[in-house]
């Protein structure tokens, strides 16, 4: 996977962010995790717009994102296997 | 032609209801089927086998399965969707058509799954759902591009205001006698699908959306940090308090009701042992459990309108954090804010939890969230022993020692959580990844089908289970009759005395006379029988004014206020309902969990009890 020199972990991002999804981190360049198969069958695919809208209260984490039309919370853990560049 | 002629009917064809979670899905199938369907267990969030008929075109069974992001079934209720599509179920046949249900606004997204259904080979249509709010959204979808382009029928569908409904019935008609959708490849991979969908999508959307701002206005202020978990403590504050208050004058109405026809029976009919039957078996018993009904459809009125209206998704993202702080899961909340209202729908819908640990733990403490059944124990005793009086200005004490009692309940599965988590379900946390719905104004029709489906559960349990256990109590408790020149009521020489006095070995150490001993035992089958069985054995010691003026009265008289405090506690962990145990064995597959939940709730309902009952001894001795 090809990064970007400004992209970074979703998951590293504070409230307020607002970017663009360029790619996922996989374990293997070819053959993708099962945790970045979830996260595009919930929504998040290459070139969506997303931007984190709250974090819980209780530790900053989880986190709620808007991805394209959606709203989705997951913890950071999980978001920072999408990879994002700032808008 | 009658639901279960059709359902048995092999030739009726069969439509499977799938779609991404938060289509609209049930909605859609509610408005279909109205009230033609069936649920085979327990309504809520869609756990169970929902099934209904539309009559005319074509008569079709419809099956409502569980809301799925795709075929890769992630959770136990997925594995269900996928079993049943693919064919591989256990019971359900392969279902002849597919309904594939969309949400207009989120086409990309559910398009994929779309893609991913058609390759089954099964006749498809797809309705696409929830078009007003997209056209409210400024979307607008090209609907005959979109049909040819995937190939199946797509129909435009309102679910909530039914629009849509008769075209969509004839193109399911149609389509039993259609070939499957035509052999395109749009990708094998997640990956490649989700670039077919979203491909697709945009040639298919004339104009794109705004999104939907309300929802994002109202998640500003509902999971702010500091507004948002205020918010949802006082919902919940807000719910208990509303089941006492506002279920006051119907609960009181219901109980002259079954007062006025005990004094009717017994001015009309002659004294003796059908009097009795009647009026201390049937209406002491029954009618002790019926009288709640009030209650607990305002608690399933809460949660459905929760569930409706998507608030339930965030107070999940709420909760994550406290979750996993002992090893669960935000999503853990759902099923265990279900449990509030009974421990069986709760602990099927444990099934959306993806990680089987997660989903152990969070059945195993699904019983301590004290269920509806435990509120007529808690009220009764609550109106016996707590005075009716207000502290702080407006909070009535008898609600803030109900909300105690679930507090202490909601403690104490969390330690028991991390303990369960740290030994017998060790193993690393589960992912958290939850769809926010939009929010939409409660859904009338399916909160009214879930408190409907409620009553009418309760009602059949009263009716069944709770009537029998009160019958066959009645009888124990008759027979055989006292002897000549006794000195003790007649009861104490029944049957039911013998039981109580040999109990009351094992319970007498926490406070627990032979009449609370005794009913215990057919507490097993219902939590509530306990009080319907605490009706029968005072009606039948007391006399006609203990009666009438109701068990309240009579058990204020009867036990001190440590042993009324040690039968509070010991209902916090109740470990008797056979409903709960039955479906803890079907769900985990075998007796050891079960075994293992009973073994651990009663001797936390032991300990709790001696504890209670020693303390409120020393401190008021």
């Amino acid at each position: 996977m090809t990064s970007l020199p400004s992209s970074k972990p979703l998951g590293n991002c504070k409230p307020g962010f607002s970017g663009t999804i360029s790619g996922f981190f996989s374990d293997h360049d070819n053959v993708e995790s099962t945790a970045v198969e979830q996260l595009r069958e919930m929504g998040f695919a290459e070139g969506l717009q997303v931007s984190i809208l709250h974090q819980n209260p209780f530790g900053k984490d989880p986190i709620a994102v808007r991805v394209g039309a959606m709203t989705i919370a997951l913890r950071r853990r999980e978001a920072k296997l999408v990879q994002v560049t700032p808008a | 032609m009658s639901e279960k002629a059709a359902d048995s009917n092999p030739a009726t064809p069969i439509v499977a209801v799938v779609g991404n979670p938060n289509c609209g899905k049930s909605a859609l199938f509610n408005a279909l089927t109205g009230l033609r369907q069936k649920v085979a267990n327990y309504p809520g969030a869609t756990v169970e086998r929902r099934s209904g008929q539309i009559v005319g075109a074509g008569n079709l069974t419809m099956i409502d399965l569980p809301g799925a992001y795709s075929l890769n079934a992630r959770s136990a209720d997925e594995d269900v969707t996928r079993q049943v599509v693919t064919g591989t179920h256990d019971v359900e046949a392969k279902p002849d058509v597919i309904l594939s249900v969309v949400d207009a606004t989120n086409l990309a997204q559910h398009l994929r799954f779309v893609l991913e259904l058609r390759e089954l080979g099964v006749p498809m249509v797809v309705a696409l759902n929830m078009t007003d709010l997209a056209a409210r959204e400024r979307i607008s979808i090209d609907v005959p591009a979109l049909s040819a382009q995937i190939g199946v029928p797509v129909i435009e569908t309102v679910a909530v205001r039914k629009k849509g409904l008769s075209e969509l019935t004839q193109a399911l008609s149609n389509a039993t006698l259609a070939p499957a959708p035509s052999d395109v490849d749009f990708g094998q991979t997640v990956r490649q699908r989700q670039k077919a969908a979203r491909k697709i999508a945009s040639t298919a959307t004339i104009s794109e959306g705004i999104g939907h701002r309300t929802t994002r206005r109202i998640d500003q202020i509902l999971l702010n940090p500091v507004i948002g978990p205020v918010t949802l403590f006082g919902l919940l504050f807000l719910m208990f308090q509303a089941v006492f208050s506002w279920a006051e004058t119907p609960m009181d109405l219901i109980e002259d009701g079954i007062g006025f026809l005990q004094i009717f029976f017994a001015n009309t009919l002659s004294d003796g042992l059908f009097l009795s039957f009647l009026n201390d078996g049937i209406l002491a018993g029954v009618g002790a459990v019926v009288v709640f009904l009030p209650q607990i459809l305002i608690l399933f009125l809460f949660i459905l309108v929760l569930e409706s209206t998507g608030y339930m998704a965030r107070a999940a993202f709420i909760m994550d954090r406290l979750m996993a702080s002992v090893g669960l899961n935000g999503r853990a909340f759902i099923p265990l804010l279900s449990s509030f209202a009974c421990a069986v729908p709760g602990i099927m819908a444990a099934r959306s939890i993806a990680n089987e640990r997660d989903r152990l733990t969070t059945i195993l403490i699904a019983p301590l969230m004290t269920c509806s059944a435990r509120l007529p124990v808690y009220t009764v005793i609550i109106a016996a022993f707590i005075p009716n009086q207000t502290v702080g200005g407006s909070v009535g004490l008898q609600g803030l020692v109900m909300f105690a009692l679930y507090l202490a309940g909601i403690l104490s599965a969390l330690i028991m959580a991390a303990v369960l988590k740290r030994t017998v379900a060790k193993g690393e946390a589960d992912t958290f990844l939850l769809e926010l719905p939009k929010y939409q104004s409660p859904n009338i029709r399916f909160v009214l089908i879930g408190l409907y489906e409620r009553a009418r559960i309760f009602l059949r349990r009263a009716g069944t289970i709770i009537l029998v256990s009160t019958i066959v109590l009645w009888v124990l408790a008759i027979y055989p009759a006292a002897p000549v020149g006794a000195t003790e009521p007649a009861i104490s020489y029944s049957f039911v005395g013998m039981i109580g006095s040999a109990l009351e070995v094992v319970f007498a150490p926490i406070g627990f006379n032979w009449e609370i001993s005794v009913a215990l035992v057919p507490g097993m089958a219902a939590r509530e029988v306990a009080i319907a069985a605490l009706g029968t054995v005072y009606s039948l010691s007391g006399s006609e004014a203990m009666i009438e003026a109701g068990l309240v009265t009579v058990l204020n008289n009867a036990w001190s206020l440590p042993t009324a405090l040690s039968f509070l506690a010991w209902f916090i962990f109740a470990p008797q309902c056979l409903s709960t145990i039955a479906v803890t064995r079907r769900e985990t597959g075998g007796w050891k969990w079960p075994a293992f939940m009973v073994a651990y709730l009663f001797v936390l309902a032991y300990g709790a009890s001696f504890i209670t009952f020693r303390v409120a001894t020393w401190l008021l001795g």
